[in-house]
């Protein structure tokens, strides 16, 4: 029998496609909730636009229907000579092999007071409850971290009419992974939102509880004192493995596997956010935690346990997300800072909070990659480019063809090869839109 | 720290009993309706006459929405003071209070209270719920930045299938079950309007001008709510605009002012956009007499009512899909987008509900053919219908309904043989079958191309389909089922182009290779039900016969999946997601 602890996107993919591939038996092990359900969702669930049971991609029948085995337990040892899982009732369980899935945790970092009442991150189901009885009735939270879950914290907080003061370490949003004039759109556009207080260059020093626990105020490294009823902490996130300890498993700061996900055990596998490559991928991370490194990993590892043995290669990077209402997609590599061989050219509208940023070589003029911010723009298309190593002018030529926006929405490409032309003295026209397929060689 | 609204709600489950007996219940109260018709027709006589015929239409309604009721409960129901309530700022408030005021008056009309000075208050309704209205929008919409305003929705009490939902789905039920069949007890409505109605028809008002000019009032004025709402997105505004203008201008005011023409000798529709078969009075006896006897006026419309579901319809259909009707043009559509459109989330997204609507709605399709082939049969066979400059005889009609259908079931088959879709087949089957009726009752001269009396099925018809279905359930049970009960699972026009739409059409929504992390917002405001994310977050493109086209999905998508657009129909089909192969991940093209 095939064991896959977690049921997140990265273990349900393991399952979906060791299914399709083989009559194996499957169980999946899940502390959590008993189905499958999308975790990038649960803010919208907390917001009222949806209910829990919408953010559940397969309907109940679904499994039974694939023969794949849900169990709701909590695995607190792996005995991986035995080959058996003791979970926290004392049930054991004997596995062939097994898939271990068992995603993150939120960062806590020591601060003082962190453990007080009404303080917690927000990565899985209860995190959504706690934090459900947590904000009841309050006015004031702070939120600490630069990133995507602080911000989506931030969102969810101001539905519910509660001040939200927002700490951001570094000086820029989301600094770690977007350029500087990135960040700033972003910037902008959360002074639109009532009710949120920004705080840059600010680091939280201590969490102050009341007499029962509770959190009344935190104050800042500065010194600042805030009042709140409310912290979020979401400073990132790092692999949910403490279940391993005697394992045997050889751990970093995630489960150490190879190009394979094998781990150091021979018939256990790694996959999602809780894998950690030994040698990463060349410009990636050794540790991925989007939603579809880990749709990748679990379709990588059933090819391989279904006797089609396969290397963990992700393609192109892409990732995409949301801050408040400015949607945000990448396709290839933008760094935060620009390599030095590297060119780039950026089109801003700020009006209309519109933002394209590319990134290419100099010297070759080959195509890197791009943020656009505001304009949705096709991921088929840009990988072929980015796997043909098209030229920036190729892009640019063909940006109406790449444009995903809704019809009737206004266009920005005259704008976009008019200003890359002045700015490259270049003299592109821009390529009627064509049918996207059309570019892309069968 | 309990709180009155659902923590984090339950994960779903499989039918449990209370939901069976709900289905049970329901399926009684479809049986009381059934009976009642039955009746009518074996007695031949029409439902109204037939003994304590209240007391049948009221209880099989009342045990279809217990029936829902039992289907939809949950433990945690929300209360009028529902969180949603406490968030209502001052602007909201006001507004809310001066549209409540205004629709006071209009139930106090319902119910009697006012017998004078009609035209004022006529004005402090129409007045009260239009500010209400604007008001609310503005309120609740001018002080955020545009974007997707979905907060609170299931939340709230009149959205989230509340005790509002209830009561509102009741008094709209209530509402319609009156207007169909009880007329009486609209009696103060009915004179309330008076004035608009003789303004702009020179007579007093019936219910069916109520209708219309209550129906038309909420879309231009909840449309433009919907403008504002999705003001960023300009898909939405264009659409929305057109619903506007043809509800206002081509089903409300055109019909109004043909109606007020001198040489006007019978009533026909002449709402110009409403397309056979959904327009099933296009082939009742006497719109045909007042076509044939209204000059050029009724040459025209006949003609054009032809072209359009011959022509105009599958040409369209197959350029940009059904959505250049459903929610561009059409009523029905119209009303949903805009009055509708807080209730979208509630249509099931579940399988079974998918399976139900393909079987009902192909359903009425083959009831509203056979029943318009009989209704024609006896008109054609006692003399020519004599329209403008042509002669359509027996042999004519009978050409022309016979060819229609064997190619039609040719067509079927044919794409049968493309598609592999056993639903296919069955349509060619049922097509052929009539074909083979026509042909024998013009063979044996026949009076009843079905044997059945053709007048009978027509009248059970208008009674189960043309009022229960997209009536009093088709919009009575918006805040129960979803706006677009009657679109999904009755709509014969819709189920026509959804063949189309499905088979041979240039639209599809396109997804975006690998982008989709299943959240589900695409699926969730799916007003015809369609499991969006189903598809997304498999890389495969949504080809769906009942898709209206609405843009919500791409609208409320947080990652820029979804497109919807029209393109070579090759490739249409295929997914397009990242797979893994040996080379690594590539595009599957």
């Amino acid at each position: 029998m095939i064991i896959i602890i977690g049921n997140g996107i990265s273990g349900v993919t393991a399952a979906r496609y060791i299914r399709k591939r083989s009559d194996e038996e499957i169980m999946i092990i899940s502390a959590e909730s008993k189905y499958f359900f999308s975790r990038t969702a649960l803010m919208y669930v907390y917001m009222g636009h949806m209910k829990f049971e919408h953010t559940q991609p397969y309907e109940p029948y679904f499994w039974d229907k694939n023969r794949i085995q849900l169990k709701e337990a909590r695995i607190n040892k792996v005995d991986t000579e035995k080959k058996q899982l003791i979970t926290d009732n004392g049930e054991k369980i004997d596995y062939d092999k097994l898939i271990i899935a068992t995603g993150s945790k939120p960062n806590k970092f020591g601060w003082k007071g962190q453990d007080s009442i009404g303080v917690q991150g927000l990565y899985s189901k209860q995190d959504l409850e706690l934090m459900e009885r947590n904000t009841t009735g309050i006015k004031n939270a702070v939120v600490v971290g630069g990133g995507l879950i602080g911000i989506e914290m931030a969102e969810m907080l101001l539905t519910r009419g509660i001040k939200v003061d927002f700490l951001v370490r570094e000086s820029h949003f989301w600094n770690s992974v977007l350029p500087k004039q990135d960040a700033e759109l972003i910037m902008r556009h959360l002074t639109k939102h009532h009710g949120l207080t920004m705080h840059y260059s600010t680091e939280l020093d201590e969490i102050h509880p009341d007499q029962n626990g509770r959190v009344e105020s935190i104050t800042t490294k500065s010194g600042n004192k805030i009042d709140c009823q409310f912290v979020g902490l979401t400073a990132g996130v790092s692999p949910n493995v403490d279940f391993l300890k005697d394992a045997g498993i050889e751990i970093n700061r995630g489960i150490l596997v190879n190009e394979y996900l094998e781990t150091s055990v021979k018939d256990v596998y790694a996959i999602g956010d809780c894998a950690e490559f030994r040698q990463p991928i060349e410009g990636r991370r050794p540790i991925e935690q989007v939603w579809y490194t880990g749709k990748f990993m679990g379709e990588t590892v059933a090819h391989t346990l279904t006797g089609e043995k396969r290397k963990y290669q992700p393609g192109h990077w892409f990732n995409s997300a949301k801050f408040f209402e400015i949607e945000y997609q990448t396709y290839g590599l933008v760094k935060n800072k620009l390599d030095e061989n590297h060119s780039e050219f950026v089109f801003e509208d700020s009006e209309n909070e519109i933002l394209l940023h590319f990134v290419f070589e100099k010297k070759t003029e080959k195509f890197i990659g791009i943020n656009n911010f505001g304009i949705r723009l096709r991921h088929p298309l840009f990988n072929e480019w980015l796997n043909t190593e098209a030229t920036i002018d190729e892009v640019i030529s063909n940006l109406a063809s790449a444009n995903f926006d809704p019809e009737f929405y206004k266009k920005y490409e005259p704008q976009v090869i008019e200003a890359f032309n002045h700015k490259f003295n270049k003299n592109l026209t821009l390529s009627k839109g064509k049918w996207w397929q059309k570019l892309i060689p069968a | 720290m309990e709180s009155n609204y659902s923590i984090v709600g339950k994960e779903a489950q499989g039918l449990s009993s209370l939901q069976k007996m709900g289905i049970f219940v329901f399926v009684v109260g479809l049986i009381g309706l059934i009976q009642i018709v039955t009746n009518s027709f074996l007695e031949k006589t029409s439902v109204s006459k037939i003994d304590s015929y209240a007391w049948y239409i009221s209880g099989s309604f009342l045990l279809q929405i217990i029936g829902v009721f039992m289907f939809t409960y949950s433990d945690n129901h929300l209360s009028i003071r529902s969180f949603y309530g406490k968030q209502l700022n001052g602007i909201q408030k006001i507004s809310l209070a001066i549209g409540m005021a205004g629709f006071g008056v209009f139930v106090a009309s319902w119910l009697g209270f006012i017998t004078s000075m009609h035209t004022l208050y006529l004005w402090l309704t129409l007045g009260g719920m239009s500010i209400g209205i604007l008001g609310y929008t503005y309120g609740s919409y001018a002080h955020h930045p545009a974007g997707i305003k979905n907060n609170h929705v299931w939340h709230n009490s009149l959205t989230g299938r509340g005790i509002l939902g209830w009561i509102a789905g009741i008094v709209l039920t209530l509402f319609y079950i009156e207007i169909y069949w009880f007329p009486e007890y609209l009696e103060g409505l009915i004179r309330l309007f008076d004035p608009v109605s003789y303004l702009i028809t020179g007579s007093a008002a019936s219910q069916w001008f109520v209708y219309g000019t209550v129906y038309t009032f909420l879309i231009i004025f909840l449309g433009i709510k919907f403008i504002y709402k999705y003001r960023h997105n300009r898909y939405q505004l264009i659409r929305t605009l057109s619903v506007i203008f043809f509800q206002a201008v081509f089903a409300y005011a055109v019909p109004h002012i043909l109606e007020s023409f001198n040489d006007y000798q019978g009533y026909f529709q002449k709402d110009l956009k409403n397309v056979w078969p959904l327009n099933y009075g296009f082939v009742e006896s006497y719109q045909m007499d007042a076509m044939a006897n209204n000059g050029v006026s009724g040459t025209f419309f006949f003609i054009w009512g032809v072209i359009l579901f011959l022509v105009v319809t599958p040409f369209l259909t197959y350029l940009v899909g059904k959505r250049w009707y459903c929610s561009w043009v059409c009523g029905c559509g119209g009303l949903a987008e805009t009055a509708g459109d807080g209730f979208r989330q509630l249509s099931s997204k579940k399988m079974v509900a998918w399976k139900i609507e393909r079987w009902v709605i192909h359903l009425v399709m083959v009831f509203v053919l056979i029943m318009s082939v009989a209704a024609l049969w006896p008109y054609f066979s006692g003399k020519d219908y004599e329209i403008g400059f042509a002669t359509i005889t027996q042999s004519g009609y009978f050409y022309f309904v016979f060819g229609l259908s064997l190619l039609s079931s040719i067509g079927l088959f044919l794409l049968f043989r493309k598609f592999n879709h056993s639903m296919l087949m069955v349509g060619a089957i049922i097509l052929f079958i009539i074909s083979l009726f026509v042909g024998a009752a013009y063979i044996f001269d026949l009076k009843d191309v079905f044997v059945i009396n053709s007048k009978s099925i027509k009248k059970v018809y208008g009674f189960l389909v043309g009022a229960a279905f997209a009536g009093v359930i088709g919009v009575g049970f918006y805040p129960i089922l979803g706006n677009r009960v009657w679109c999904r699972f009755g709509c014969p026009m819709a189920g026509y182009m959804g063949i189309f739409q499905r088979f041979k059409s240039r639209f599809r929504i396109t997804t975006n290779g690998a982008q989709c992390i299943s959240c589900g917002n695409c699926s969730t405001y799916c007003e015809q039900g369609i499991d969006v994310r189903a598809y997304a977050q498999k890389g495969e493109n949504i080809v769906r016969a009942s898709c209206v086209g609405c843009g919500v999905c791409s609208a409320v998508c947080p990652r820029g999946v979804l497109k919807l657009e029209n393109g070579p129909e090759e490739g249409r089909f295929e997914p397009n997601p990242l797979v893994i192969d040996k080379d690594g991940v590539k595009l599957n093209l």
